[in-house]
């Protein structure tokens, strides 16, 4: 099976949609010539030309609400915001209008869009351009919000977000772009609202998203060395939230650890451990649930600053040891 | 404020010579007509039966700018695309709405168009290309961009028609629609319904310059500013602008002055406008005291006519609040319905 990085699988799946359906078709700010800010859609202008790649104004709400009267026309819409901080200007048509469409108008309209959005830290680029909102958008119900990890979740996820009749924000991750995987070059999809147990073990539930799962495999690698085995689960889709695949996981396992990099005030972690204590599985635990987030303060400049501003895998190793050896 | 004169409607001959010029049949004149009254009965049977505790949630009523929404259903096609804003029960009916279905999501039965989930502010009617009111001062505006741009894209003949008040155009998103939806050339016929208030700001508080409408030459969008009143004048308007549009000459923005007689919503006391100012319109520019003059004037209608059709449209009115009270409210145990993430 070929390697590629996220991004190209991102870019493959975007392609090949585009070529086995027309209705498909992409907007946003300099994704035709210039291939859009981190070069996702580089070629794509021209192989579908202008109508379907079309290049629009910074205009970050009326683009969210040009995908949602396409949609609502049948038209298969994928917007592309160039940075998850600009979601907040497109908020009003993404939480107000796309996400209550189907439901307010008695379920006799559908929203099928996809927003793509890069989000995190890890760039340098400072507090407007590295914000992890995507516990933010778990706050509208109607809002589907998908968050791969790997190339290959990121292309199964992408072709089934656009074959989705409902409005998905489908959140990439900067410092991911550049990752490799084995991705195969034909259709698949991977179903939304699916959680994947990205390596199984017995002695701790690590639950973690986008970036955060590539660190918390690299410390499950080591511990396993050890003979701490840790089970990873990636929910992969954040709303709806795979609660079930988690529970099951902490019933087997017995101790539970969520790793995000958004702030960890109000931030999703807080929902699934709301979700475990909450449920029989709470009499399995051994151990206090814990979460590692981001700090609740902006992202920094500063490159020393901007790694302490969010989990490492020092921090997350630290955490399941506590966590394994009962030390919490 | 001085109690106003009432609107010189002009002679019959120049009436005659305008429907005439504009091809407008004594049929359609007076379908024009019914259209208002049912409108108009349609608003004040809702504001009844608020004061009869029997409305759960607000409702916007439009009463007085009937003339807007029937100018407008004049010029279009039914299969062209609608998106309205809050106040909008007279653009739906205009369009050729089912009363009954209204009636019931008004008072929020699952028989109703949207199964009790939307209320006054979002009824919306896709099988007609009906595509929803608004809660969200001009959240409608760049919505009616993805919708030309379908249009265009699918290479069809329908346009979209999106009215929006006079608060809305002072929304962000007003000026990134104009520019997008001028850029790209799209069917969309922008309709500013110009009732004076923005809730209780008077647009001439709330906007720098006037008319609205000359914004749209900041995006090389042709536009008209008329009598929003005068129904065959808002017909013409919309007119030439449909025309413009359905040959691909790209947008039009029409602002029509109007007035409401009711207040912005069940809570208004109107603190904010004189008595005298709504009883000026009520009495010398109501819309269909106008038409209704011009009728019976060319002699389209006599007296016993004009009333009978209007009492009609009473009964229709009345019959969708039978059937309304008649449907059954939705089941708690559907809260769930349409729900997927």
């Amino acid at each position: 099976m070929p390697e590629i990085t996220y991004l190209e699988a991102i870019r493959q799946a975007l392609w090949q949609e585009m070529k086995r359906d027309e209705r498909v078709f992409l907007l946003g700010e300099d994704i035709g010539r210039y291939g859009g800010a981190f070069g996702l859609t580089h070629g794509m202008l021209d192989e579908f030309g202008e109508e379907r790649v079309l290049e629009t104004p910074i205009s970050e709400a009326t683009i969210v609400a040009t995908a949602i009267g396409a949609a609502l026309l049948g038209m298969r819409p994928v917007a592309e915001l160039m940075f998850m901080d600009f979601v907040l200007l497109s908020l009003d048509q993404l939480a107000n209008q796309a996400a209550k469409m189907h439901f307010m108008f008695g379920g006799r309209a559908t929203v099928p869009m996809v927003v793509r959005m890069p989000g995190g830290s890890g760039s340098g680029a400072a507090s407007q351009h590295s914000q992890s909102l995507e516990s933010v958008l778990m706050q509208f119900p109607g809002l589907i919000v998908v968050n791969p990890s790997t190339p290959y979740d990121a292309k199964g996820l992408m072709l089934s977000a656009i074959r989705n009749p409902n409005p998905v924000c489908f959140v990439e991750h900067k410092v991911l772009y550049k990752t490799k995987g084995e991705v195969p070059e034909g259709d698949y999809t991977i179903p939304i609202g699916v959680a994947e147990i990205k390596r199984p073990g017995r002695d701790i539930t690590v639950v973690a998203n986008n970036v955060m799962v590539m660190k918390t495999l690299n410390v499950a690698e080591k511990l396993s060395k050890e003979g701490i085995e840790v089970e990873v689960i990636d929910p992969r889709t954040l709303l709806p939230l795979d609660t079930e695949a988690i529970l099951k996981s902490v019933a087997r396992t017995g101790r539970l650890l969520v790793v995000h990099e958004a702030c960890q005030t109000g931030g999703w972690a807080g929902e699934v451990i709301a979700s475990v204590v909450g449920s029989p599985v709470f009499d399995y635990i051994d151990a206090p649930v814990r979460r590692l987030a981001g700090k609740d303060i902006p992202i920094p400049y500063n490159r020393g600053l901007e790694k302490s501003a969010i989990p490492q895998e020092a921090d997350i190793e630290q955490e399941i040891r506590a966590l394994v050896e009962g030390r919490i | 404020m001085s109690k106003g004169q009432e609107k010189d409607i002009g002679s019959r001959e120049q009436f005659e010579e305008r429907v005439k010029q504009l091809g407008l049949s004594d049929d359609t004149l007076i379908g024009v007509y019914r259209t208002m009254c049912t409108v108009r009965h349609f608003e004040y049977m809702a504001d009844k039966l608020y004061a009869a505790g029997k409305v759960h949630g607000t409702m916007h009523l439009s009463a007085g700018q009937e003339a807007v929404a029937a100018g407008i259903s004049m010029a279009v096609c039914p299969d062209d695309y609608l998106i309205n804003h809050h106040r909008g029960h007279g653009h739906f009916i205009a369009k050729g709405a089912d009363i009954n279905l209204m009636m019931a999501e008004f008072l929020g039965k699952d028989t109703g168009y949207n199964h009790g989930r939307g209320g006054s502010m979002h009824i919306a009617d896709f099988q007609s290309n009906n595509l929803g009111a608004n809660g969200i001062v001009g959240g409608g505006i760049p919505q009616a961009v993805g919708v030309g741009l379908a249009l265009k894209m699918q290479k069809r003949k329908e346009i979209c028609v999106c009215i929006f008040g006079d608060g809305a155009a002072n929304e962000g998103v007003f000026h990134e629609a104009m520019n997008m939806v001028a850029l790209w050339k799209l069917p969309v016929l922008y309709v500013c319904e110009n009732n004076k208030y923005g809730m209780s700001m008077d647009v001439e508080r709330a906007s720098a310059k006037l008319p609205l409408a000359q914004r749209a030459d900041a995006y090389g969008i042709p536009w008209a500013c008329v009598d929003g009143n005068d129904v065959v004048e808002v017909y013409d308007a919309m007119k030439t602008a449909v025309e413009h549009i359905r040959s691909g000459n790209g947008p039009y923005f029409v602002e029509a002055i109007t007035y409401r007689y009711f207040g912005h919503s069940k809570s208004d006391r109107n603190l904010y406008r004189p008595k005298e100012e709504i009883e000026d319109w009520k009495q010398n520019r109501d819309p269909i005291m106008r038409f209704t003059k011009h009728l019976l004037q060319s002699e389209i209608l006599d007296e016993g006519q004009a009333q009978e059709i209007d009492a009609q449209a009473e009964q229709v009115i009345v019959k969708a609040v039978e059937f309304a009270e008649a449907s059954p409210e939705p089941d708690v145990s559907t809260l769930m319905e349409y729900v997927y993430a």
